[in-house]
């Protein structure tokens, strides 16, 4: 009887939030289902007796883990993609960071328009990014290839590495450092062993950003490439004839590698805190 | 979390405190000026390099992809009257507008229980959360083809409940394009979310509820407003990659789902028509910029730069 339940409020208040609770709980894991539902087939379709197109369930292999290179054009695009990402993650955390150092610790003028200009290309849709380098190339003969994909993905990167650094120097208590040069430490004595330690897992965070923004780009390396393949560039231009399965255990080994490294850290993180 | 914290830091550049030490121009100068002249010279120049090819004309007797530069006004008016162009340019918008929508309904509650009931696990979840981006998005979005097939086991359940009728599918369709945007940029619109409501004094929902606000009342006027700057973030995360994205409408869609960065792509690097091509991206970026800037004004949060 719902007369029944609405004399008793805190009864019927418990049995509402408990609903409430457990139908947002429900909510959640159907969100999660949607998540992550796309990361299941792949890494179930690299254990699939395929053929050449990867498409339709045939039968459990685990050839294609074995022979993680057996398909053509696999492993050379991956190790483009490699290459191409560690050489923009070093490049772009290190001109990201100077920059995210310079705005939180100085006052100078042009800041906003600095900051303005770090937020517009996270603003800006893939294709305008893509298509206005492609513009600027091919109006000064630029050829396409490694070198411009490496360009191209060192600009995206550096305003993400800045906006992560920022988030962290921004935490850091300016006492401690101030500390440090009560007790004498010199300037450069004080950023070594006070500042940059503690900055370091901000920087770590965005090199690991910048690794993965790069490595899994494809509407501006689609654009900027010419001949060069990477590894998303791959995975694209195969949909039509059929992606091979290795594809599929090269996405889920680097998912497994990435979710190791992103739980490590978050462990040794709370050891810290423990501790 | 980094990435939540840096994605809901993304747009909150202006509203930092005033940085301590005062220098003369050099010291920072030093240190900003390669990463500075990187982007001035990659993004600034391109967008100018971009806005001159979009004047161009074709050199008479020239070969495909030979342009002059001129100054030729008329290629805008002439890519906007034609509904191979504009047709693109506004399915974008409404799918990008309904995927985003979406994807707060999805996202701003699954931010929510994350954030308010998910006490020792909140670490994982939001891991959890960030995973899907740990796979190539290209080869997530193929499995969505196979997810959706005909043969597959959600056209079979909704067969058999009568939602799909038995010759209908789901891709490739408008539906599988714009489900494919939302899924992409979920997380976008989840982790700003999620980064403001952690924020949020649970004490301040606990005095809601000591003055005898309903739970909903309280969320309406004290949990929400406070969680706008991470609505706001997130839907801006969410619409504006959405509307430039190609990728969904090329691997999901039919052509008649033709959204305006297939055309982009299409016109750039297979019909080698530059001018009409970069007349496209500067539309689509004036369009965007345009929208952000009403729809910010709108809602009303200073925290933009």
């Amino acid at each position: 009887m719902s007369s029944a339940t609405a004399t008793k409020p805190p009864l019927g208040f418990r049995i509402r939030s408990w609903l409430g609770d457990n139908a947002l709980r429900f909510y959640a894991v159907i969100a999660f289902i949607y998540l992550l539902l796309p990361v299941a087939y792949t890494f179930a379709f690299s254990f699939n007796n395929a053929g050449r197109t990867n498409l339709v369930w045939n039968s459990f292999t685990l050839d294609n883990w074995l022979n993680p290179c057996g398909a053509p054009q696999v492993c050379p695009s991956v190790v483009n993609s490699i290459t191409v990402a560690l050489i923009v993650t070093l490049v772009s955390t290190f001109l990201g960071t100077l920059i995210a150092f310079s705005l939180v610790r100085y006052r100078f003028r042009g800041r906003s328009t600095t900051n303005l200009l770090i937020f517009l290309p996270m603003a800006t849709p893939e294709v305008v990014l893509g298509s206005s380098l492609l513009a600027l190339f091919l109006n000064l003969f630029v050829p396409l290839g490694f070198s411009t994909v490496v360009i191209a993905h060192i600009m995206f990167c550096i305003s993400f590495v800045v906006v992560t650094v920022k988030a962290r120097l921004a935490s850091l208590d300016p006492r401690l450092e101030q500390a440090a040069m009560d007790l004498y430490a010199s300037e450069r004595e004080a950023f070594r062993r006070i500042t940059l330690p503690l900055v370091a897992p901000g920087i770590a965070a965005a090199g690991l950003l910048a690794f993965s923004l790069s490595f899994d780009d494809f509407i501006i390396t689609n654009f900027n490439s010419g001949q060069f393949t990477t590894f998303p560039k791959f995975v694209y231009v195969s949909a039509t004839r059929g992606i091979p399965a290795q594809a599929n255990v090269i996405a889920s080994a680097m998912f497994f590698i990435a979710l190791a490294i992103v739980l490590l850290a978050q462990l040794s993180s709370r050891r810290r805190k423990a501790a | 979390m980094s990435v939540a914290a840096a994605i809901g830091d993304t747009m909150k550049d202006a509203s930092g405190q005033e940085p301590p030490k005062k220098a003369g121009r050099f010291v920072p100068d030093m240190l900003m000026a390669p990463g500075m002249l990187w982007l001035a010279i990659f993004f600034v120049v391109p967008i100018a390099s971009l806005f001159l090819t979009s004047l161009q004309t074709p050199v008479p007797g020239g070969q495909v992809g030979e342009f002059e530069q001129t100054f030729n006004f008329a290629n805008y008016v002439n890519t906007l009257t034609d509904d191979t162009y504009y047709v693109p340019l506004i399915r974008s918008f409404v799918y990008s507008g309904i995927a985003t929508l979406l994807a707060l309904a999805i996202g701003y509650p699954l931010a929510y229980a994350i954030a308010f009931k998910s006490g020792k696990n909140r670490n994982l979840l939001l891991v959890m959360v960030i995973a899907p981006f740990f796979v190539s998005f290209i080869l997530r979005t193929i499995a969505w083809r196979q997810i959706l097939a005909d043969e597959g086991f959600v056209v079979g359940i909704l067969r058999s409940i009568g939602l799909v009728s038995e010759t209908g599918g789901l891709y490739p369709s408008a539906f599988a394009v714009i489900m494919g945007l939302t899924y992409n940029f979920l997380p976008f619109m989840t982790l700003p979310i999620y980064a403001s409501l952690e924020r949020v004094d649970p004490r301040l929902i606990e005095a809601s509820v000591d003055l005898y606000a309903h739970p909903f009342t309280g969320f309406r006027k004290v949990t929400f407003p406070l969680s706008m700057p991470g609505v706001v973030a997130g839907t801006l995360l969410t619409f504006i990659p959405a509307a430039g994205d190609y990728v969904n409408a090329a691997l999901l869609g039919r052509p008649s789902n033709t959204m305006i960065g297939n055309r982009i792509e299409y016109t750039f690097l297979s019909v080698n028509d530059y001018p009409t091509a970069a007349v496209l991206s500067f539309i689509l970026m004036a369009c965007i910029l345009a929208m952000v800037l009403v729809y910010v004004r709108r809602v009303g949060t200073e925290d933009l730069v």
